[in-house]
């Protein structure tokens, strides 16, 4: 059997190639998506009965904090796969995935106050998810401030990538942990809405701009990771050529 | 081929040595008690000398201070023999890292968590905390500064080739301990108010099983990227 497609995956030189020519494209399509699903969800979806208008925030609230979890998990199993195979490509996704990740993390927690005012009466409660989220917030800072501190770049990338596999492993005690620690102090009163129990008409919505937040996330992921692999791989023949022929091509 | 040592051997001198580290270095050996000490005064001085008051916040406020002085102790865990060289020595001697890592962290329990718990009954006097939470109070650090040090040996050894690692060491590390606090402090409340903790105890036995199992483990990986640096 042919393996080299399978060495393929770890070059950034490959990825770049394959990539960049139609990221931008995919860009687009996301930040369409996007634009439908918020015109869908903020005019076209009926009113709750309870909340009014200010349950709208629920198309920007829930992906977010969706994404900023599996985010978590795409970047340890990216970091993951750069410890066992080696791989410079699958670190570069890590290093990028950790920012957007937080600020993922940070948009579904700000929008999850702004949401609370009107509703709970309170900017902040301490409520399990909003606590387990902002545990997840810190452990993505972390991520993020081990991999700055670091000056030699293979080190920094490795290390994250430890950090991120212990994160990961802990992520499911955390939640528990902190899901048990609320229901012993409080009775849930307060509880987010659950799935089974949204009207379709406001389901479809929620849906779409879940998938529109996925694909966002993927076209970042791809677009920050052809960024920084050409800046890691500046001192490459194949990033100097690339530039070099665009020099050229706008001299003449 | 030359004869290597066993597997006991290793690990037994591995913990002479630190033992005897430790207890050459006795200042750094008391700063961990002293800071939990001074915590013990900070807290009614700044919330409020009332018994009742105090007697709340007790269970809380002696595991954060018993994580906080296990935090600030741990970045010398690698450190001293990451500079000396010793860490690559260990590293070419062809011994299981594992180990080395483990009897590594049991010295550094025994030097500062097992003290700490020790002492806790004096903090938990000083907090005015009710008589039913004492023993509690002592299995629940028991089991549970165990497993801070072991966690914590991960962070020290990611942040061991850094100059300045404490700070860092102490933000990746924090949300990690999160499960260890809450478990650790509800043994207490749970126990002055009158409830069943049998649960929670077995909880942090769990923990500290667990973290035995794989903290060594991430640490010696993450020693090893230290090193190649």
């Amino acid at each position: 059997m042919n393996w080299q497609w399978f060495y393929q995956l770890g070059s950034p030189k490959w990825f770049y190639q394959k990539t960049h020519y139609w990221q931008h494209w995919l860009g687009a399509f996301a930040l369409m998506m996007l634009v439908v699903g918020a015109i869908w969800g903020l005019a076209f979806t009926p009113m709750d009965y309870k909340q009014g208008n200010s349950f709208r925030i629920i198309y920007v609230h829930v992906p977010a904090s969706a994404v900023s979890l599996a985010g978590f998990y795409i970047m340890a199993l990216a970091g993951a796969a750069g410890l066992i195979w080696r791989v410079k490509l699958q670190y570069t996704v890590m290093s990028v995935a950790a920012p957007i990740g937080a600020i993922l993390t940070f948009l579904s927690l700000v929008t999850g106050a702004i949401w609370g005012k009107p509703t709970w009466g309170t900017y902040w409660q301490w409520d399990a998810r909003i606590t387990f989220t902002t545990v997840q917030f810190f452990l993505y800072l972390g991520i993020i401030a081990l991999q700055q501190a670091y000056r030699n770049q293979n080190t920094a990338d490795r290390a994250c990538a430890m950090l991120a596999l212990v994160g990961t492993v802990n992520i499911p005690i955390i939640y528990k942990s902190v899901d048990w620690w609320y229901t012993l102090h409080q009775p849930a009163t307060l509880k987010l809405t659950e799935k089974s129990s949204i009207a379709p008409e406001m389901a479809y919505p929620l849906i779409w701009m879940i998938l529109a937040y996925y694909i966002c996330y993927v076209w970042l992921l791809i677009s920050h990771t052809n960024a920084a692999s050409l800046r890691r791989e500046r001192k490459s023949s194949w990033v100097q050529a690339l530039f070099s022929d665009r020099n050229a091509t706008k001299v003449t | 081929m030359i004869e290597l040592p066993g597997l006991g051997t290793v690990f037994g001198r591995t913990f002479q040595r630190e033992f005897i580290m430790g207890f050459r270095n006795r200042g750094d050996l008391a700063n961990p008690v002293i800071f939990f000490l001074c915590i013990a005064i900070f807290v009614p001085l700044g919330v409020s000398p009332d018994g009742k008051v105090l007697a709340v916040l007790a269970p809380g406020i002696i595991w954060i201070v018993a994580l906080l002085a296990t935090l600030l102790s741990l970045d010398r865990l690698f450190q001293s023999d990451f500079d000396d060289g010793c860490l690559q020595q260990v590293m070419v001697s062809g011994q299981p890292l594992y180990w080395i890592v483990m009897a590594k962290v049991l010295v550094h329990w025994l030097i500062t968590g097992l003290p700490l718990t020790l002492l806790s009954p004096v903090l938990g006097l000083m907090m005015s905390l009710p008589a039913e939470g004492y023993w509690p109070m002592l299995v629940s650090l028991l089991l549970g500064t165990g497993s801070l040090s072991l966690i914590g040996a991960i962070g020290a050894a990611l942040t061991v080739a850094l100059r300045r690692g404490g700070l860092l060491l102490s933000l990746i590390i924090m949300p990690l301990y999160v499960p260890v606090l809450i478990f650790g402090s509800a043994v207490i409340r749970n126990a002055i108010e009158g409830f069943a903790v049998g649960g929670q105890i077995a909880v942090l036995a769990a923990f500290l099983v667990l973290s035995l199992l794989l903290a060594p483990l991430a640490a010696a990986g993450a020693l090893r990227i230290g090193v190649q640096a």
